[in-house]
């Protein structure tokens, strides 16, 4: 580019002007770097995350504090474990209709709530924040009952709030901005911030054992590791996968 | 200031670091990855409460118990029902393939008007309302004009409380028109209706038999209840029982039996009696049997001792005279032998002459109403409802001769002889059929000579299905009044043919019925009331539910429980008192069928010079062929040796291929007196020479995408040749030929 460059002015104009030319251009070279650079990084960083999610309101204002005052069980009066160890989510209608067969209350969202829905028969549409992608098998038993964590771990202190944040859809996926984390950089102050598998391989990486059992790794490390593995079976230095046929880390353990 | 080219790239090249500096590539790669998981057409399976619902398969005659999974209010899984007597867990691949038909675009979604011409697939939506007072004004209109009997009813069954439903209308109403479907049960019935004077099915106690001769009955390719079947032949293999399989195709069952004996199509009853031949004049059967048990034995052996000698049965059947002397000898001397017949999947009647002949080897090694052998099992009674009562126009109308002459002077025998109704209407000779309903069944699919069929239904003015598919019956009708599904309607079925002891089964709703539609025994009810009258008085139930209920009773509730109805106390009558003939015995041959008429083997179509080779069918569990057609899941099991994208093969001899000049994956023209077709060749060493071979179940031209179109209806190559004596359709091929194409 130099080359081509001192070429064209050679042959365009005068040294003199030439050399003051190339001054005043390496300015604006320089500052034309300088607004690329900045407007890029302020389109990455703040424009994109804004054009990227698409702020929606649940149908329903739900007040977690209100309703924990009224139930027995905390988070499980109303997300429970089924019979079968299936784990409910988000309660259904029918479940909301065993207190809610008439209306409690005169709040505006208790009266839109059977309006709309009770006396219809209709579920409600709600936004889960922590819906993960269909590929990804999460057992609630594994971890609540078994492992014995909180539900705060993962889902932070929703059971406190009075009424629902406002749910950020990512406009590529459709999932809840939660599962990325808010911050658009990825960085975390709790542990439940982040929903990605990173933040499942993070807890699944605290202990050795755990390691051992579940072979759960980074999606880099784990890259790295089934090339490895490609190429030479069995002498991975990562730990023994948890399929007996392979030796491998089986992903349907964690992934459909 | 002039911003040159090099102060553009460089804004680009800042642009860049910038954006590798940023979030947003990483990020949006990221996204895309999921992004790719989230395609719409990506099947996403339920979330929910899985629950489990008790019922019965309908999707053929085998009467499995199903246990069908949910996620909250969907159907996700069918599985067979553990415990259940027929299938204990078992099911077959169109039994697991049934959400396709709950949920496939084939459903009709609401009563529908043909608005074009017939078979042009334009309709229009109307109200159940609009449609049942549509019927009910034309029976009200034949009706009043004495035409009563000019109203025909095809349905699947007569048994059970919905064809039961039918036939009380159609007697009430005037009409002596109810024809069933047939199958290899109608020669069954028959055989032990004139050898055994009952009224009966025929039971079979596979489970406790140790030898099987089964002329051509695909045991393992869905004869019978099919998964209980798989059942027995996978007990007989732990257990070392004997399977014999005769007849000229390698097919599955042959393959996966001890024996395989081809043999010369349609021949099947001279081997019977060439059988029978060797265990008479070697004194095995069983004394005791024949001396106190039967009649007519001494003509019945003069006949055979005189006809069916092995060297001339091996000349008929293509079998050697040793093969013969040891196949009778196995079965004489085993203790328990069942000879079985109904060729594939026995839906097709046959002859009378062949179930005759292997209903009486049965009797002469003394197997009937015993362990181990057939019993003849009567219909539960459990359908009492009030007796109809008939004005004088429902009196003249039952007056009127059948139009197939089922009970006829010519057929005295037979109940129903569906393959006579074409030529009946086509003929005119005895008076025109006004109106058809059609329930259960898909007639212009599966009746042979589709044309003939075709041409026949073209001159009844108003056809009515009742079916929950698009199939090639209802594309081809007047009015659809659609079904619920299966899955979402409460019926009972009834005892399947060859169980040996009573069971019903209840199928009930699993899921609320997906579309507008509704329960046939409903419409009955409601077109009986809006004719009103005598009629109307005989359904004075409200709803199709409640006539099920009251007709169950006290069953009902162990019904909704347990899904069936077991007879826990039945008891099988001791072989004294089950003989119900005019001699109390066993008749060998009866006066009334003109001795050994019925043994008179049956002539197929065509001549042997226009066409040298012989076209028969064969059967697999992979293709549905009775009333349902193969969903996608069952399709797609299919192999490319009998259906490649919308090609069908032929399976031929290697020896006979080379004959006729024509090799592997080559099309030929093949040509029978009733029709002609491209087809694909296969060859294959498990045909017998000079036979062509191709399989039933395909060339559907409705239902949808899937299946439509592909292949060809093996009934459009194949015309009905009636049985003497029965009447039936006792076709079992065609004589064909074949040219290069």
């Amino acid at each position: 580019m130099e080359d081509a460059g001192g070429e064209g002015g050679a042959t365009s104009s005068p040294e003199i002007n030439t050399k003051e030319q190339d001054k005043g251009s390496a300015g604006l070279i320089i500052l034309f770097f300088i607004v690329g650079l900045f407007a890029s990084i302020i389109l990455g960083w703040i424009i994109f995350p804004k054009l990227l999610y698409s702020k929606k309101k649940q149908p329903i204002d739900f007040n977690h504090v209100l309703h924990m005052a009224e139930v027995e069980d905390g988070c499980e009066s109303c997300h429970f474990f089924r019979e079968d160890g299936t784990y409910s989510g988000v309660p259904k209608l029918d479940q909301c209709i065993d207190c809610h067969e008439d209306i409690l209350g005169d709040s505006p969202d208790e009266i839109k709530f059977f309006e709309e829905y009770v006396s219809k028969g209709r579920e409600v549409p709600w936004l889960v924040y922590s819906r993960q992608p269909d590929c990804v098998f999460f057992s609630h038993v594994a971890h609540v009952k078994v492992a014995g964590m909180d539900c705060v771990t993962c889902h932070g202190h929703i059971g406190e709030s009075e009424s629902l944040k406002i749910y950020e859809e990512n406009r590529v996926t459709g999932y809840s901005r939660d599962i990325w984390g808010k911050s658009i950089a990825g960085f975390k102050k709790n542990t439940w911030d982040r929903m990605k598998m990173d933040d499942c391989a993070e807890c699944h990486r605290k202990t050795t054992a755990n390691i051992e059992r579940t072979g759960v790794k980074t999606p880099t490390k784990r890259l790295i590791d089934h090339l490895v593995d490609l190429v030479s079976p069995g002498t991975s230095m990562s730990e023994k996968g948890s399929s007996v046929q392979t030796e491998r880390g089986a992903c349907f353990v964690c992934h459909k | 200031m002039k911003i040159g080219r090099r102060s553009f790239l460089s804004f680009l090249l800042g642009g860049a670091a910038g954006t590798a500096l940023s979030p947003l590539p990483w990020k949006l790669m990221d996204d895309s990855s999921i992004w790719t998981q989230m395609w719409p057409w990506t099947p996403v399976p339920e979330d929910g409460e899985a629950s489990y619902v008790n019922s019965s398969c309908t999707l053929c005659p085998g009467g499995c118990g199903i246990t069908v999974r949910k996620i909250d209010d969907r159907a996700v899984k069918i599985e067979g029902m553990k415990g259940h007597p027929i299938n204990n867990g078992g099911l077959c691949i169109l039994g697991l393939s049934g959400l396709q038909l709950l949920y496939g675009p084939t459903r009709v979604q609401t009563p529908l008007k043909r608005v074009g011409k017939r078979g042009q697939g334009r309709w229009e939506k109307i109200s159940w309302k609009d449609a049942v007072s549509e019927v009910a004004e034309t029976l009200g209109d034949l009706r009043e004009k004495g035409q009563s009997h000019t109203v025909g009813f095809i349905s699947g069954s007569d048994r059970g409380t919905v064809p039961r439903l039918f036939e009380r209308f159609l007697t009430v109403y005037g009409s002596p028109n109810l024809i069933r479907t047939p199958s290899i049960i109608d020669s069954y019935e028959l055989a032990l209706h004139l050898m055994q004077g009952a009224q009966a099915l025929p039971g079979f106690d596979f489970e406790n038999a140790n030898f099987i001769l089964s002329f051509g009955s695909g045991i393992v390719d869905g004869w019978g209840s099919p998964v209980r079947m798989f059942r027995a032949n996978s007990v007989w293999r732990d257990t070392g029982v004997k399977v014999i399989q005769i007849e000229p195709r390698l097919s599955n069952t042959a393959a996966k039996s001890d024996k395989w004996i081809p043999i010369n199509p349609g021949t099947e009853a001279a081997l019977a009696l060439g059988i029978a031949h060797v265990i008479i004049s070697e004194s095995l059967y069983n004394y005791n049997f024949i001396d106190n048990y039967s009649s007519g034995f001494g003509d019945w052996k003069r006949f055979v001792l005189d006809k069916y000698g092995p060297d001339s049965v091996a000349t008929i059947t293509g079998i050697d005279s040793t093969t013969i002397i040891a196949l009778a000898l196995s079965f004489a001397r085993a203790s328990k032998p069942l000879a079985i017949c109904g060729r594939g999947q026995g839906t097709t009647p046959g002859s009378l002459n062949e179930c005759t002949a292997v209903h009486a080897l049965n009797a002469l090694v003394g197997n009937i109403n015993k362990h181990g052998g057939i019993f003849a099992v009567a219909e539960p009674d459990y359908i009492n409802w009030p007796e109809v009562e008939m004005d004088a126009k429902a009196a003249a109308g039952m007056q009127k001769d059948r139009l197939d002459d089922a009970g006829s002077k010519k057929y005295p025998f037979s109940r129903y002889l569906l393959n006579r109704l074409p030529e009946a209407i086509n003929s005119g000779k005895k008076y025109p059929l006004e109106t058809l309903f059609v329930a259960g069944a898909n007639p212009l699919y599966t009746m042979s000579d589709s044309k003939t069929v075709k041409k026949a239904f073209d001159k009844v003015p108003f056809i009515v299905s009742f079916s929950s598919y698009m199939d090639e019956t209802a594309y081809n009708a007047d009015l659809i009044l659609p079904n619920h599904n299966y899955l979402e309607r409460y019926e009972d079925i009834p005892t399947p043919a060859g169980m040996p002891k009573p069971v019903i089964g209840l199928s009930r709703p699993v899921v609320e019925p997906q579309f507008n539609t509704k329960h046939t025994g409903d419409v009955i009810i409601l077109i009986a009331k809006a004719l009103g009258g005598s009629i109307g008085d005989s359904f004075a139930w409200d709803s199709y539910d409640a006539c099920l209920k009251e007709t169950l009773g006290y069953k009902w509730q162990v019904m909704i429980e347990k899904g069936f109805w077991s007879y826990p106390d039945f008891v099988t009558q001791p072989r004294e008192e089950s003989f119900d003939t005019v001699s109390g015995k066993f008749e060998f041959a009866r006066k009334e069928t003109g001795f050994m008429k019925q043994f008179k083997p049956v002539r197929i179509e065509g001549d042997k010079t226009n066409y040298p080779l012989l076209l028969i069918p064969y059967d697999s569990i992979r293709l549905a062929n009775d009333v349902i057609g193969d969903p996608p899941f069952v399709i797609k099991t299919v192999d490319d040796t009998v259906l490649k994208g919308t090609d069908v093969f032929i399976e031929l001899n290697p020896k006979t291929a080379g004959e006729q000049g024509l090799s592997e994956g080559q099309i030929a023209m093949l040509s029978t007196p009733v029709g002609k077709t491209k087809v694909k060749v296969h060859l294959y060493d498990g045909i017998m020479p000079g036979i062509v071979a191709l399989p039933r179940g395909l060339g559907h031209t409705a239902y949808d995408e899937y299946l439509a179109g592909k292949g060809i209806n093996f009934n459009e190559l194949i015309g009905p040749v009636e049985d003497p004596v029965s009447g039936l359709d006792a076709a079992w091929g065609i004589r064909v030929k074949l040219a290069k194409a």
